[in-house]
């Protein structure tokens, strides 16, 4: 590595190393402070949010607004996908058990899968498309055209006006619409199993009731709360962190949804680990 | 006159960045100050540790009796009320109509609910900035000068005692900078607000001031009155009052 030459670095006292290795030690050093002080920055508005949820004045309004713009507007895509992928579960479930002469628990196992997973899942990763991006846009356009800064200069808290009701909104609509993408999915499968892969529907309904339990949708649901919140946390974070103009607003918009997904994945495998543990 | 805004040794720096170093400023009340500059010498960073957005690494900064660069959340929240900041890009709320942008400080920072006060007080101040009827418009549908002087009636709604005005008319044609230089001496006038303008627009500010202070190095390197200030020996001075004032020659 390197050119071959030697310098003598501070740090490694009489230890003497190549310039290519110092260069490469300095460059991870650097993305380590970097990275460091990143998760302290991302931490402390964390606890500002926190906060925020708590103190006065509770803008109800704002947060009707967003769950106005973040649910009501969803429900379309939300029922869209969620019926388009309760559909293909069906239809690859059904050939897949057919031959065990099994078909009949198509029903229970599109309907756990989607309570469970695929449900919380899908609804935050179009969510994130379509209102994590807005999220960060919106709130990044205001910090570059200064509107940010004409909040505080009245002395209104933008976190506390931007950020706040588009988390609690954000932790109130994606279980909501978690719960209707279950149901459609449900439907969705139904069709397919039933209707076109003529499946005996009533053995499909009674394994269906029979093996998808409340706890099921109840920790589809808790899930999707607890997504919501990194979502509208993480997107709104990004928001707020935006400079440079036209392209930090696009650059912004890019790591939210880039960081919400991987985050919302990585917190999904948490909370599976842990409900399996305790609860299935 | 007595001293409304008075900055003492007022030093900033961001990373390894000096910006301001040690800045001695006094600013009267009722009257017309304008800054002048280079651009990036800390104009707009001076505004906003005047009014508590950001806090000097030394120094003081005092309005009337109360020490700003001292004051505890709640203090900076009381005394912003006193202080309109007029932006250079107006920063108007683009998703608020001009009313709900005229509102919005009366509804967070003077708590008024009252949806009847609001539309009469919007009203009063569209009225006053001669742009009456414009309650329903989007920002995006009003020219530069336009969202310029709505900029300026949200800040005036609130009866602040000191208007603070970032570039006021930085990207406008002459014709309508001169409407907003017209705008700046009526709120000091009509209102009898004091005024403190950052601008780069020379003629504009040795036309309409009571008091100039020129910003060079992170220090005030001369302040005065138009007169005193237009004699001035320091050459970063003369070379913009001669190259701002040759161009009206030509």
């Amino acid at each position: 590595m390197g050119d071959g030459r030697t310098v003598p670095l501070y740090f490694a006292g009489s230890l003497s190393i190549s310039r290519g290795r110092a260069k490469l030690c300095f460059v991870i050093v650097k993305w380590l402070i970097g990275g460091l002080e990143e998760l302290g920055r991302f931490v402390l508005y964390w606890g500002i949010t926190l906060r925020g949820i708590v103190r006065r004045p509770f803008r109800y309004w704002l947060i009707l607004e967003q769950l106005e713009s973040m649910g009501v507007k969803s429900v379309p895509i939300i029922a869209l996908s969620s019926m388009a992928i309760g559909m293909i579960f069906a239809l690859q479930m059904v050939s897949l058990l057919q031959p065990f002469q099994a078909e009949v628990i198509t029903g229970m196992a599109v309907a756990v899968s989607m309570a469970r997973e695929l449900a919380p899942v899908i609804t935050t990763l179009m969510l994130i498309a379509k209102n994590g991006s807005a999220m960060s846009a919106e709130i990044g356009t205001m910090k570059v055209t200064e509107q940010i800064d004409a909040m505080e200069t009245m002395s209104v808290d933008p976190v506390h006006y931007l950020a706040v009701p588009r988390i609690i909104a954000a932790v109130i609509v994606f279980p909501v619409l978690t719960l209707l993408a279950n149901v459609i999915g449900v439907v969705g499968s139904y069709v397919i199993g039933v209707l076109v892969m003529q499946v005996e529907g009533a053995a499909y309904l009674d394994q269906l009731f029979t093996g998808l339990l409340p706890i099921d949708v109840i920790s589809g649901l808790i899930k999707a709360a607890v997504m919501g919140y990194i979502v509208a946390l993480i997107c709104t974070y990004q928001g707020f962190k935006t400079e440079n103009g036209a392209q930090g607003v696009g650059n912004s918009s890019t790591t939210a949804v880039v960081t919400s997904s991987v985050a919302i994945l990585v917190a999904d495998y948490i909370m599976a680990a842990l409900m399996m543990e305790w609860w299935f | 006159m007595s001293a409304i805004v008075t900055v003492t040794n007022l030093h900033k720096r961001f990373g390894s960045l000096v910006v301001l170093n040690g800045i001695d400023v006094t600013f009267e009340q009722g009257q017309i100050t304008t800054i002048i500059g280079q651009s990036g010498t800390g104009k707009s960073v001076l505004f906003k540790n005047m009014i508590g957005i950001l806090k000097p690494d030394r120094g003081e900064i005092w309005y009337r009796d109360t020490c700003v660069t001292r004051a505890s959340e709640d203090e900076l929240i009381e005394l912003r009320r006193s202080f309109g900041y007029s932006f250079q890009g107006a920063a108007l709320f683009d998703s608020m109509t001009v009313a709900e942008n005229i509102a919005f400080p009366l509804r967070e920072v003077l708590g008024i609910r009252d949806k009847r006060e609001h539309s009469k007080r919007i009203a009063e101040m569209l009225e006053w900035i001669g742009l009456p009827g414009i309650e329903s418009k989007y920002p995006v549908e009003l020219s530069g000068g336009m969202r310029k002087r709505v900029g300026v009636a949200r800040s005036l709604v609130t009866k602040p005692e000191v208007l603070l005005f970032d570039e006021p008319t930085t990207g406008l044609d002459p014709v309508l900078g001169e409407t907003i230089n017209d705008l700046v001496v009526r709120v000091n006038e009509e209102l009898g607000l004091t005024c403190i303008l950052i601008t780069h627009d020379i003629q504009a500010s040795f036309r309409i001031s009571d008091r100039i202070a020129f910003l060079s190095d992170g220090v005030i390197a001369e302040e005065g009155t138009p007169q005193s200030v237009s004699k001035s020996e320091h050459p970063m001075v003369r070379k913009f009052i001669e190259n701002s004032f040759s161009l009206l020659e030509v």
